[in-house]
């Protein structure tokens, strides 16, 4: 038996192993693997995920418990020292002796710091180890509890500089981000999709410093700034070095292995050091006179390493490693691929830019105009894996190549489906899964699913960016073997929501239960019973109250959950007017029960902070006060905002609040497949912002003006004009059809604005349907609209008259003790949730 | 809930403790190793194919009664996700087989027989057996 010994148990260490103990042969060997870190290898691709959680087990690449079961030997926690490529042997820092018949040097990087002057201080930290980030999270704690506006820097503005960044960000600290160079991103960018992504970032809160050489830290203890010029400082109390990486190659270097002159172990390409007894993979691998900073291609060094070991000789490594990235940043999207800089003798480029959408698309092509070369993308990057593949199989492109990065709708066309691509293009390249092994899992082993297709071939199961198209070429084989993929609820119920709708309408099917035993299978689920219990309120007006176990939370109990586990009130305040007298009857209830309140966006008063058994309390006095609840919890109208109008503006057309209350009125508590919202203007100057509503009328000239389909919220559009210049009556008729057809057709947790956006033909097929009547169901429509105006109850008004649903609000079941883990502190003379560290 | 970090300036070292010494307070407790069955409260008390809360000493145990599938579960209250005590307001249901709790903040989704997360990477519940007799139901602990 021979033994293998393995220096390093990072992401391409622990890749080797998996890789080794899967081969039939691994039983010929023993695997000795050393780490120095205090756990088994993890994920530091997604090393920022620990801040939201702090949960290291979450990032293992596989529990401790998995090295023995393979019969592989972990010490953790014990660096080795020292190499006798004589004797072949190593020694630990623990001198502990061990002899290898092959020794696979898998060190890695560190973070590298440059030698400024006082990097030593206290508050100065490195992104590499989870270590690393427990420092900084317990570091920025203390900093913001002693000054809630501490400001923290980034110094280097490359990829893993800006995800620190954002890290800054998410720690609650002031983000600013210090770089050498002109410009962002140096490596990857040019220099004016650097600018677009600056404006970006500078949009959601990053501070940038471009061009800055830091002299020192300065602070006598612990850094309290960065000084670059004589009079350029920057103020921060804490800094994170993300100035690149240097090869942990002590052992090389000590041990005598030829080395790369700026650090790294010289490898050819199996993988083999100069001592044909030595490999070296990963971050500590100088391949091409490079080390390569990703974990795509460590991954590829472990397959190549293990083979050759095993004795399958020719898996080679290619000459040529591709470099494409695409930044994991929340909120920006930024990538670049093949050669993203063109010299203009080589090729020629294709620049779209909008610099007030923050976008900007380049793509490099060849002189002939035939191949793709490159490109990068910052703002959108939803076309990255298609130009990436594109790229990579050298693929035909369009006669005018303009197509493949215009906005589609401008002349542009959405070319090229994942289809085309040739079998053996490598679609997930982390854990390398062809787009031919991801149709096959699909054709010939059955895997109908993303999910089941991950399971069989790891495919997205690494950094996860190739899901798109792996989910887009599991949908096309499963269409192309006539097997419909259906929007389908979930496991339980094989209908769409439509479909579903019309057997609960059609049956007259009330109850959850009977649904589910005559149409579905197996005992529900989190999405389809809410789903169920939206579909019984809209068609039988049937409110929360009756199956209650089967609604959203804040369904379920008539208030809206909050961030730590209290909830909200809203009252109804149709289009957002009150008297004097329900204002102080509402604050007189939020001061006894020291509510924490505050002005919605729709014109109402939320108030925070209920513990559950005060819920009931809270409305009888509400409801005594004639308040009626505001639905702030469903899927249902929200409110509907309004302009004072012609009653007190003076460009007012039309009485604007008296229509909105109105229409409050009609629409309440109607339960509809996502919240919907209205707005009424008096006049074209809209100050009601009734375009970025669901419905919204704007009074003209000679009546009023219908839109529908407007949405703020995280993809903003401004509703499309369904009718001109209609009297009210009409205007409402129109509003009743047109919310009833989305009720009945959109799916679940559709908008408007996105049920509009799907629907074949869209506004002027609404059009059609509502005031043509085209499908000949308006009266039935108008009905159905009818019957629930007619029906509504106050929810909470139900709630609180019957015993038995009041009974259900008490945290314990069997004590009447409160939640004591809820704690508040005060903010501007009100209170909030105690934040988590 | 919300551990406070904003009194001086080292409470995030207490904060840290605070969260790992409520986590430890749960521990999943097979059925052979039950010391103690709690008489937490009558059947009736808890919803069909929903879930309430019970107090037992400092700990807060989320009490399923999953009628479809005819079984009573227990875990603890506390979502790991935000670490709020929350999970007994979630939604019962299935994935695949596996009874599971939906929690209500943000819909992770836990096993009922093993308490691991079922559609992430979060760390798994604590699961207590649960026992009926005369219309009470009573959880088991072994402390
Ligand atoms: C925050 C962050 C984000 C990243 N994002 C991406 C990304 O989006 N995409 C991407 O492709 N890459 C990304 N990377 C880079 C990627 O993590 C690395 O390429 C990868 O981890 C390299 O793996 P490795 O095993 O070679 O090195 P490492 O993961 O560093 O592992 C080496 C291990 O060896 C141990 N070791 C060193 N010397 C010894 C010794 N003498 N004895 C015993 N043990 C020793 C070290 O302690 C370490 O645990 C990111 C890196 C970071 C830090
Ligand atoms: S929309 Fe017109 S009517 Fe309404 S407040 Fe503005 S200006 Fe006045
Ligand atoms: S925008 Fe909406 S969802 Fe986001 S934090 Fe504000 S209230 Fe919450
Ligand atoms: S707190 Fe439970 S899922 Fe977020």
């Amino acid at each position: 038996m021979k033994t293998v010994i393995v220096v390093g148990n990072g992401m391409v260490g622990y890749k080797f192993c998996e890789k080794f103990v899967a081969k039939e042969t691994s039983e010929d060997y023993k695997l000795i693997v050393f780490g120095d870190e205090p756990r088994p290898a993890y994920d530091r691709v997604h090393l920022s995920e620990f801040f939201e959680n702090q949960d290291a087990k979450a990032l293992e690449m596989a529990p401790a418990a998995w090295y023995a079961e393979n019969g592989i030997e972990l010490m953790v926690n014990e660096r080795v020292a020292d190499i006798n490529r004589e004797e072949k042997t190593i020694t630990t820092a623990k001198n502990r002796d061990f002899s290898y018949d092959y020794l696979v040097l898998a060190t890695g990087s560190s973070a590298f710091v440059p030698p400024i002057k006082g990097v030593e201080k206290k508050g100065v930290f490195v992104y590499r180890t989870i270590e690393d980030l427990e420092g900084m999270l317990s570091y920025a704690a203390a900093l913001k509890a002693k000054n809630p506006n501490a400001k923290a820097a980034v110094l280097g503005g490359g990829l893993l500089g800006l995800e620190a960044g954002k890290a800054v960000m998410d720690m609650g600290l002031e983000p600013h981000i210090v770089e050498f160079a002109p410009k962002l991103m140096p490596r990857q960018l040019d220099s004016r999709s650097s600018q677009v992504l600056q404006l970006k970032l500078e949009s959601i809160g990053l501070h940038i410093h471009l061009s800055k050489a830091t002299n020192q830290i300065l602070g006598d203890d612990a850094i309290v700034g960065m000084e670059f010029g004589e009079d350029d400082v920057l103020d921060v109390e804490m800094l994170i070095i993300s100035a690149g990486i240097r090869p942990r190659d002590e052992l090389g270097k000590s041990s005598g292995l030829k080395m790369g002159v700026r650090g790294g172990i010289v490898v050819d390409h199996k993988m083999q050091t100069s001592d044909e007894n030595i490999y070296a993979i990963g971050e500590i691998a100088l391949y091409n006179q490079m080390i390569y900073g990703l974990v795509a291609p460590g991954y590829e060094m472990a397959a190549v390493a293990v083979d050759q070991i095993t004795g399958k000789t020719d898996n080679i490594m290619a000459p040529e490693i591709d470099m494409s990235t695409k930044l994991k940043l929340i909120g920006v999207d930024v990538a670049s691929f093949g050669e993203p800089f063109m010299p203009a003798a080589k090729g020629h480029s294709i620049i779209f830019e909008n610099k007030t959408q923050h976008l900007y698309k380049r793509i490099n092509v060849s002189l002939d105009g035939k191949r793709l070369l490159g490109g990068i993308l910052v703002g959108d990057a939803s076309d990255y894996s298609m130009l990436h593949q594109i790229y990579l199989n050298s693929m035909p492109i369009p006669s005018d190549p303009s197509q493949l990065i215009l906005p589609a709708g401008d002349g542009g066309a959405s070319f090229g489906s994942a289809m085309d691509l040739p079998d053996t293009a490598v679609v997930c390249s982390c854990e390398a899964v062809t787009k031919g092994q991801v149709c096959c899992s699909v054709k010939d082993d059955g895997n109908e699913t993303v999910k089941a297709v991950a399971k069989a071939t790891k495919a997205t199961t690494g950094c996860g960016g190739c899901k798109p198209m792996v989910t887009d070429l599991v949908n096309e084989t499963l269409k192309s073997l006539g097997k419909v993929v259906k929007e389908r609820i979930c496991e339980h119920f094989d209908y769409s929501r439509q479909e579903l709708y019309d057997i609960v309408k059609m049956k007259n099917i009330q109850d959850y239960d009977e649904l589910l035993d005559t149409h579905g299978k197996g005992n529900g689920c989190e999405t389809c019973k809410p789903l169920a219990a939206s579909l019984f309120a809209s068609i039988f007006n049937e409110t929360a109250n009756k199956q209650d176990t089967i609604q959203d939370t804040n369904d379920r109990y008539l208030a809206n959950i909050q961030r730590n586990g209290t909830y909200s009130v809203v009252p109804r305040v149709a289009g957002g007017e009150i008297s004097p007298k329900q204002m102080i009857a509402m604050g007189r209830i939020a001061q006894k029960y020291d509510l924490y309140t505050k002005i919605t966006g729709g014109q109402r008063i939320d108030m925070f902070g209920a513990k559950l058994h005060e819920l009931p309390l809270i409305w009888e006095e509400l409801i005594a006060e004639g308040f009626e609840t505001g639905q702030a919890y469903g899927k249902s109208l929200r409110t509907v905002k309004s302009c004072v109008g012609s009653t007190w503006c003076r460009y007012g057309m039309d009485e604007s609040v008296s229509f909105a209350i109105e229409i409050e009125n009609r629409y309440k508590g109607i339960r509809s497949p996502h919240k919907f919202k209205g707005g009424v203007s008096g006049c074209i100057r809209e100050c009601a912002e009734a375009r970025g509503k669901d419905f919204g009328f704007i009074a003209v000239e000679g009546g009023w003006n219908i839109y529908i389909g407007g949405n703020g919220g995280a993809t903003p559009k401004h509703a499309l004009l369904l009718a001109e210049k209609v009297d009210k009556e009409t205007a409402i008729k129109y509003v009743d059809r047109f919310l009833m057809y989305y009720i009945q057709t959109a799916q679940p947790l559709m908008r408007t604005a996105a049920w509009l956006d799907k629907l074949e033909g869209g506004i002027d097929y609404v059009k059609d349907v509502v005031i043509n009547d085209c499908l000949g169901i308006v009266d039935q429509l108008d009905k159905e609209m009818q019957h629930l105006v007619d029906t509504y109850k106050c929810e909470w008004k139900e709630a609180v008259e019957n015993p038995e649903i009041r009974a259900k609000y008490t945290h314990f079941v069997n004590s009447t003790a409160a939640d004591e883990n809820i704690e508040f502190v005060s903010l501007r003379e009100q209170k909030m949730p105690a934040p988590w560290a | 809930m919300g551990l406070k970090y904003n009194a001086s300036p080292n409470v995030e070292l207490k904060a840290n403790k605070m969260i790992d010494s409520i986590l430890k307070e749960y521990n999943t407790t097979p059925i052979e190793n039950v010391t103690v069955w709690f008489k937490a409260a009558a059947v009736t008390k808890f919803p069909k194919n929903g879930g309430a809360c019970v107090k037992y000493n400092e700990k807060q145990i989320a009490v399923f009664n999953f009628t479809r599938e005819g079984k009573w579960y227990a875990c603890q209250n506390l979502c790991p996700h935000k670490m709020e005590m929350v999970l007994s307001r979630g939604m019962v249901g299935e994935d695949m087989g596996t009874p599971k709790v939906a929690c209500p903040l943000h819909k992770n989704t836990f096993s009922l027989q093993t308490g691991e997360n079922l559609n992430g990477t979060l760390s798994a519940i604590s699961t207590y057996p649960v026992k009926i007799e005369d219309g009470f139901v009573y959880i088991g602990f072994s402390e």
